[in-house]
């Protein structure tokens, strides 16, 4: 009895301290939370920072680095509690739209409403509902890179422009003893790139809007992008054990594959050659590197110009001190962008900076994404977050062997009507 | 008085740090697996027990309930007789013992991310292990450690084991130095074999350890989750799925919190029955006295 009564007090106490203690908010300070753990990024928005306080002294900005996986769950964690962070990272999409219902990001439609504009399309990406809760700093294309030098070996002159040309290069590649395709499948995202461009040539425009938008995919195209993709792994494009190969982490990955003349070519975004610099001892490993677009599908109902992408952004909180989405005008202002493109740091979203892309081939990339018809946001970011990872679960499931064209397309509609 | 006294302030603090570390955040993740909540905003929909039969009706978890329980299986079957074996060789008086001790408990002090990372490079297609076996001529013997459906959970519970062997043979191994010299030689006396030795005095006084080691790794099994994740994450094709992996993968990755905490419920169920019912029937006479 006397324990029971012990334990009421203790668990009182610890009630009490729960509830006294509570954020302090509005203070003239701005945290910001980003994913540049590592240099050039990390030294570029501190000097971004330091820049934007020499100029409002009464500005503090406090950075705190994040590595980009942790952001999947230090946000909503951050979002939920009574401190979030002023300003965080955010690719918007159906990842924003889950997070606005936290009540604590901020409605920044009427501040930036003034420049917003010079963005272009780019900004739409990061409306929920007409209205804007983030903004981009720079745009993300997805296409293949390839090995100029093994596509030489294979005496293949032009790039594929057609899936037809594209198989006939495979074999070419296969027969001069190269791995014609890597690709980082353990992290199952790289999987979905194939099948996202796959419904985008396969679907019109029209027809990926209308069915992100209601959550279903039941227009027979979204079972062709199935239908092609069961085509290409036919085909074996890729690299011995892909299932289990990373995307991104060390020399065994796909891009280090490549970036090593392991493998001819990889479906990648257009960060592609930043992250090859870690993986490879060969410094001249980017002029090797060329790039074409997904090839076109004949007889596919999509529009030939719309690309894949997406790209990365920044979103105030309700805690933010007024300053910041003056702050975000900044980033994406000139200077900032300028920076940002000669650090090759993504495609810029202001088009004055492109001139500061120094690698051709990404200037090729970033001229491709201006004249783009379309540019589709990766299906897993453009759809709420559970039916997004849902669909890319089905989508790598269906590339291990599990699945049906069929049943990929019907993933979405199930996960958005609450089936796990 | 002094004694309630006594009790707050020796208890207190424990019993503090126990109710709020560990207590009350059971009881919230009780709380949210009632609903259905994306991590952001109220809990208004309430769904009930709908997100248990979900869970256990889903196909993806029913599969990682499965290969716990091969690790768990596999754990008692493999690691254990390894582990006695190794553990009584280690206790012989034999030249370079202190070395041997060392090389075996090596692993255990590595950290799992530490573990998966090493096993990532050996494992890798061409990498250290294949071309050992090529140098073996045992090319056939070669698969696709990580890649493979068939055998990528062979493969972590290889890496699981060799990481967690060291631990079972320094337990047993302290075990054995608690079983005094007399019995043994006493059994020598009477004309027992060594084999018989074993059998008849050293396993039977190991007993209390053996338990406690199996309690261990039941419960390690039942919860692994750095190796597995940094490895395969649960792929490919949900062929390395764990229970922890399934938590994450479906409460963080996909902001299914209520759903991931009905997943944590479940595992924590799982584990505290295991718990409940090997205390009351393996580990009783064990602890007496210290529980009493």
């Amino acid at each position: 009895m006397r324990s029971i009564r012990l334990c009421a007090v203790v668990i009182a106490a610890l009630l009490v301290a729960a509830c006294g203690s509570s954020g302090t908010a509005g203070s003239g300070a701005l945290t910001w939370w980003h994913n540049g753990t590592s240099d050039p990024l990390k030294s570029l928005w501190q000097s971004v920072a330091d820049g934007y306080h020499a100029a409002h002294p009464d500005v503090t900005i406090s950075i705190d680095p994040i590595q980009n996986e942790q952001f999947q769950t230090k946000v909503p964690l951050a979002l939920q509690s009574d401190s979030p962070p002023g300003l965080y990272q955010q690719w918007g999409g159906g990842g924003e739209a889950s997070q606005i219902k936290s009540g604590k990001v901020l409605d920044l439609t009427s501040s930036v409403s003034s420049w917003i504009g010079t963005l272009g399309k780019a900004a739409e990406g990061w409306q929920v509902d007409g209205k804007q809760y983030g903004v981009p700093f720079d745009l993300h294309v997805v296409g293949f890179w390839y090995r100029k030098d093994l596509f030489g070996k294979a005496q293949i002159t032009t790039p594929p422009a057609t899936m037809a040309d594209f198989y006939t290069d495979i074999d070419k590649l296969r027969a001069a003893g190269v791995t014609p395709v890597a690709i980082g499948s353990k992290d199952r995202w790289p999987d979905a790139f194939y099948w996202d461009y796959f419904a985008v040539r396969e679907c019109s425009t029209d027809v990926v809007k209308q069915s992100i938008k209601a959550q279903k995919l039941e227009d027979p195209c979204w079972r062709k992008a199935g239908d092609d993709l069961t085509a290409l792994l036919a085909r074996k494009p890729f690299q011995d054990g892909f299932l289990g190969t990373p995307a991104q982490q060390g020399a065994g990955s796909s891009a280090g594959m490549v970036a090593n003349g392991q493998a001819a070519m990889e479906l990648q975004g257009d960060w592609e050659p930043g992250t090859m610099a870690a993986l490879t001892e060969d410094k001249d490993f980017a002029s090797k590197l060329g790039w074409f677009p997904f090839p076109t599908i004949e007889g596919g109902a999509g529009d030939p110009g719309v690309t894949l992408g997406g790209g990365d952004g920044f979103s105030c909180t309700t805690v933010a001190p007024p300053s910041c989405p003056d702050f975000l005008k900044y980033i994406d202002g000139a200077e900032v962008q300028t920076k940002l493109a000669a650090a090759g740091i993504g495609l810029p979203v202001n088009p004055d900076a492109a001139g500061a892309l120094k690698d051709p081939t990404l200037r090729q990339v970033f001229d491709f994404s201006r004249k783009a018809t379309y540019i589709q946001t990766y299906l897993d970011i453009a759809l709420p977050t559970n039916v997004g990872q849902a669909l890319d679960d089905a989508i790598a499931n269906f590339v291990a062997g599990k699945g049906t064209a069929a049943s990929v397309a019907a993933t979405v509609g199930q996960a958005a009507t609450g089936d796990k | 008085m002094r004694r309630r006294l006594e009790l707050t302030l020796l208890l207190g603090p424990a019993l503090l740090l126990f109710t709020g570390f560990v207590l009350v955040p059971i009881a919230v993740a009780a709380y949210y697996s009632l609903y259905d909540w994306q991590g952001f905003g109220a809990l208004t929909d309430f769904v009930g027990l709908g997100n248990y039969w979900d869970v256990l009706g889903g196909a993806v978890f029913q599969g990682a309930v499965g290969h716990n329980l091969v690790i768990v299986v596999l754990s008692l079957v493999v690691q254990l007789p390894v582990s006695v074996a190794i553990a009584l060789l280690l206790n012989r008086k034999l030249r370079g013992r202190a070395a041997l001790r060392l090389i075996v408990f090596a692993p255990y002090v590595l950290s799992e991310a530490t573990t998966a990372v090493i096993w990532l490079l050996i494992l890798q297609p061409g990498g250290f292990v294949d071309q050992a076996l090529t140098v073996l001529g045992l090319h056939g013997a070669i698969h696709q450690w990580l890649a493979d459906p068939q055998v990528v959970l062979l493969t972590l519970f290889a890496v699981i084991t060799w990481k967690y062997l060291g631990f079972g043979i320094i337990l047993l191994l302290a075990g054995l130095q608690g079983i005094p010299r007399e019995l043994l030689e006493a059994a020598a006396l009477d004309g027992a074999s060594s084999w018989q030795a074993v059998r008849r005095v050293v396993l039977p006084l190991l007993g209390p350890t053996i338990r406690i080691w199996i309690f261990l790794s039941v419960i390690g099994s039942l919860q692994v989750f750095d190796i597995v994740w940094i490895m395969t994450l649960g792929g490919p094709a949900n062929a390395s799925t764990t229970m922890a992996t399934y938590l994450i993968d479906h409460g963080f990755k996909r902001y299914e919190f209520g759903y991931g905490s009905a997943v944590a419920v479940v595992l924590f169920i799982i584990c505290f029955a295991f718990a409940l019912v090997y205390q009351r029937f393996a580990l009783r006479r064990d602890t007496e006295g210290a529980m009493g």
